[in-house]
């Protein structure tokens, strides 16, 4: 195996593992019954301990042991977690996050912990002795510290790994002896009891050179799991090798001797002898099996199944057990039904469903003007079948966008700490879909919202006392699927944007001149301006003016749009739309004069002709079955020559809860684009949002809805458009 | 190299295998055991001069034993050298093979 490709797995996973620890370190105060989540915590540290063990990663298996021994000790209930602890474990979690993250530039990890490993690994030291066993301060790998478990009140095994082997008919003659995997136990511990099972076959069935041995052994020792099963390491392949850790649950032993089968009482004597399960439970089973025996002359029941019915085992562990075995099967059925791929060959894919669905049209034309009926019908089917595999294609990139969403629950939690204000993150739509590519570029304007809100947006306790709201500020992330589009919703329940000090910072830069009255809408668009902050105080967290005009840029670069909703005392909401893919969209094309033009068609509502309305010039507006429509032509905007032609069409659009009318010269119907970006050059230019490629080889600009809607709205201020507004 | 030696003591017929017991002997030990249980009435087994045995070496030994208790007859296993002794030890077997069940079943 490639020692590289592996690690960068395990790089990955690690990753991988690390937020599962975190979400779950962040959801473990707020639950009740807070098992799962410590579980799910010590498996990941205990997971990238192993894993990095294989790699020789010192440092990494240091750290995690001592992290993993105290996690234990919290899932035995020797130790609770208070605020404080979690937050410490929280921050070894970001430091074993970056001895991980440090691996991909330095491939050979460092052997020795640093300082500020050290330092953290102190910091644990309270909590490896507790009160109840204090001196006792390193727990050694494998062992679990003993104890009652008052979690789970069932009785437990002995103190010594119980192994159970059967080795394999072939193991002599590959040149093996199980005799000497036996002597080389015996060196890593005491060997307590020992017994033989050598089931001989009669007269000439035996075969000398087959190994017919089995053991079942009970050893003391220190050596952990991975030391014991080196031991059969050449015997494993054909033989049963089953390691029963101490202080394993009668589960474990009972099943064992459901195994065995037939042998299942000289089973039984011999765990009765290790002392694994008592005698009286025992001989009940064994009574019972006889009893059927004799009565149906049938097949032998198994011993475990009668010991569970004959309830030598209490139903609760019964029911625990099941779900125990469950559970991993369950698992394996995700992992199954998952395959990781790497992103750059999704990409790749993508693009060639793009290029395909370029091709298919060309070929959906030629056929068209070739008038081959035959022709005709096998590439509409062919362009059938590409639309399908578009859409495939681009849903593989869709992920849930709650993975980014829980990754703020971390954040809320630092800032509130760090500012001193209690706040609560509510998600909601966290399955909301949307390309990869968007969500990774969303995570930085989020942040910057969400931070501006927890120090700007939310007042501190005392503050929200005064103005009547409970103590602890909301801070809500919501995402929804809406018209072809995915809205983002960051709200908060704090002050809400003070209109007279943004208006006083603007008049101050000198982006609106004194005395002038804006919409509300426009007044808060002001805080996207770069360089602009009306935080009184600048903080760690905000209010140096950069941020804000970052987050605009960044949503403009993913062909989004942003607004905010703001009332003075009750709140803020940045709402933040964008499109659902930036890679294929269903187009509707319209041409003007001699070129074409594409708009998503989801975005389209009717098509009318623009002759029997009432048509105001001057203010660009139709009447729409009584609606008030402002429109605007292309024609104009674009300032295409020629002649109109004798009837004009209306596109009419929806873009957010604003309609506009887009009038056009043809329609030209339905197709397949792929967008592809415009070059530099046309950056500034407004209302185009991209180019595409038409079936016949010409190129068809792809129309920016959400800005001609815009233009069309505030017609009356800007009636042509300027290719540099801003 | 296992060579099977029978001698006649106190009227008995001792038999003795030499050398090693194990897998690359064990066949061979099969058939001469399976021999001398046909050959001779109560035969005993010497096992002083077995320099070496390993699980075939055991799994042949329970098996002349057992082959002998389904005749009804006993094969006692006397005078175990140093190697066999270690081996039993190891496997717990001493137990196994003293115990009276599995020598003359009809005994009991």
């Amino acid at each position: 195996m490639d020692m590289d490709l592996a690690k960068q797995t395990f790089i990955q996973e690690a990753l991988e593992l690390l937020a599962a620890m975190e979400s779950a370190l962040l959801a473990f105060e707020d639950q009740e019954d807070p098992t799962e989540s410590i579980n799910a915590i010590f498996r990941a540290v205990h997971t990238i301990k192993g894993s990095a063990g294989l790699f020789g990663l010192e440092g990494i298996v240091r750290f995690a042991h001592t992290l993993e021994t105290v996690l234990d000790r919290v899932r035995n209930h020797e130790v609770t977690l208070n605020h404080a602890a979690i937050s410490h474990l929280l921050e070894c979690h970001d430091h074993l996050a970056g001895m991980i993250g440090d691996l991909a530039t330095h491939p050979d990890g460092s052997a020795e912990l640093d300082p500020r490993g050290r330092e953290l690994l102190e910091g644990l030291v309270p909590m490896l002795a507790g009160p109840e066993d204090a001196g006792h301060a390193v727990v050694e790998v494998g062992s679990r510290p003993a104890g009652p478990d008052p979690a789970a009140p069932v009785k437990e095994g002995p103190d010594c790994w119980h192994l159970s082997l059967r080795f394999g008919p072939q193991v002599l003659q590959d040149g093996m002896d199980p005799l000497s995997c036996l002597r080389y136990l015996s060196t890593l511990g005491r060997i307590v009891h020992l017994y033989s099972l050598l089931q001989l076959p009669e007269g000439e069935a035996y075969n000398p050179e087959l190994c017919y041995l089995g053991l079942e052994v009970e050893l003391e020792t220190a050596a952990d799991r991975k030391t014991l099963e080196e031991v059969f390491e050449f015997v494993r392949q054909d033989s049963i090798i089953r390691l029963i850790p101490p202080h394993s649950k009668i589960r474990e032993y009972v099943s064992l001797i459901q195994e065995a089968g037939e042998t299942g009482g000289l089973l039984g004597d011999i765990l009765i002898k290790c002392g694994c399960i008592s005698s009286e439970d025992l001989k009940q089973a064994l009574v019972v099996q006889n009893e059927e025996d004799a009565a149906q002359g049938g097949p032998h029941r198994r011993l475990g199944e009668i010991l569970i019915e004959e309830k030598a085992v209490p139903p609760a562990v019964v029911a625990a057990a099941l779900e125990k075995q469950r559970r991993p099967q369950e698992r394996q059925g995700m992992e199954a039904k998952v395959i990781k791929v790497q992103a750059d060959k999704l990409d790749r894919l993508v693009d060639l469903v793009g290029e395909l669905v370029i091709a298919g049209a060309s070929a959906h034309v030629q056929a068209a003007a070739s008038k081959v009926a035959g022709l005709v019908e096998s590439t509409a089917i062919v362009n059938k079948l590409v639309e399908e595999i578009r859409d495939n294609a681009l849903s593989l990139r869709m992920v849930q966008i709650g993975e980014t969403f829980t990754r703020f629950r971390r954040v809320v939690r630092d800032l509130s700490k760090e500012m001193g204000k209690a706040i609560e993150l509510e998600i909601h739509g966290g399955d909301t879909e949307l390309d990869k590519s968007i969500v990774e570029k969303l995570s930085d304007p989020l942040l910057h919202i969400v931070r501006n809100a927890i120090d700007h947006g939310i007042e501190s306790v005392e503050v929200r006392r005064a103005r009547g709201k409970l103590d602890t500020g909301s801070l809500a992330l919501s995402a929804l699927h809406d018209s072809g589009s995915i809205v983002i919703e960051i709200s908060d329940d704090g002050g809400g944007l003070n209109r007279e000090r943004i208006l006083a910072k603007a008049v101050d830069k000198g982006l609106v001149k004194e005395g002038e009255t804006l919409p509300d809408a426009e007044v808060w668009q002001l805080i996207f301006e770069p360089g602009f902050s009306t935080a009184a105080a600048v903080t760690d967290i905000s209010g140096r003016g950069v941020g804000m005009d970052v987050v605009r840029r960044n949503i403009d670069d993913l062909r989004g749009t942003i607004d905010i909703e703001s009332y003075e005392g009750s709140g803020t909401t940045f709402r933040i739309r964008l499109p659902l893919t930036l890679a294929i969209i269903d187009g509707f094309r319209v041409g003007v004069g001699t070129g074409s033009y594409v708009l998503p068609l989801d975005l389209v509502q009717e098509c009318v002709d623009l002759g029997p309305f009432l048509e105001s010039a001057e203010n660009h507006l139709v009447n729409l079955r009584g609606e008030v429509l402002p429109f605007l032509r292309l024609r104009e905007i674009f300032s295409v020559p020629g002649a109109f032609p004798p009837r004009e069409q209306v596109v009419v659009v929806q873009y957010g809860e604003t309609r506009a009318g887009i009038v056009v010269d043809r329609l030209l119907g339905e197709f397949q684009t792929v967008i592809k970006p415009l070059g530099e050059l046309f950056r500034q230019t407004k209302a185009i949002g991209g180019s595409t490629i038409l079936g016949s080889g010409e190129v068809a600009l792809i129309l920016d809805v959400p800005q001609l809607v815009q233009m069309a709205g505030s017609q009356g201020r800007r009636p042509r458009l300027s290719p540099s507004l801003h | 190299m296992l060579t099977f030696e029978s001698t006649q003591r106190k009227g008995k017929v001792l038999i003795q295998p030499r050398g090693e017991l194990t897998i690359f002997t064990a066949a061979q030990a099969k058939r001469e055991f399976a021999d001398a249980l046909e050959a001779h009435a109560d035969p005993e087994v010497d096992l002083s001069a077995v320099e070496e045995m390993d699980t075939a070496g055991v799994q042949v030994l329970l098996w002349a034993r057992r082959e002998a208790a389904h005749r009804g007859r006993a094969l006692p296993f006397v005078d175990h050298s140093p190697a066999v002794m270690e081996v039993f030890d190891l496997l717990n077997l001493v137990g196994i093979f003293g115990d009276p069940i599995f020598i003359t079943p009809s005994q009991s």
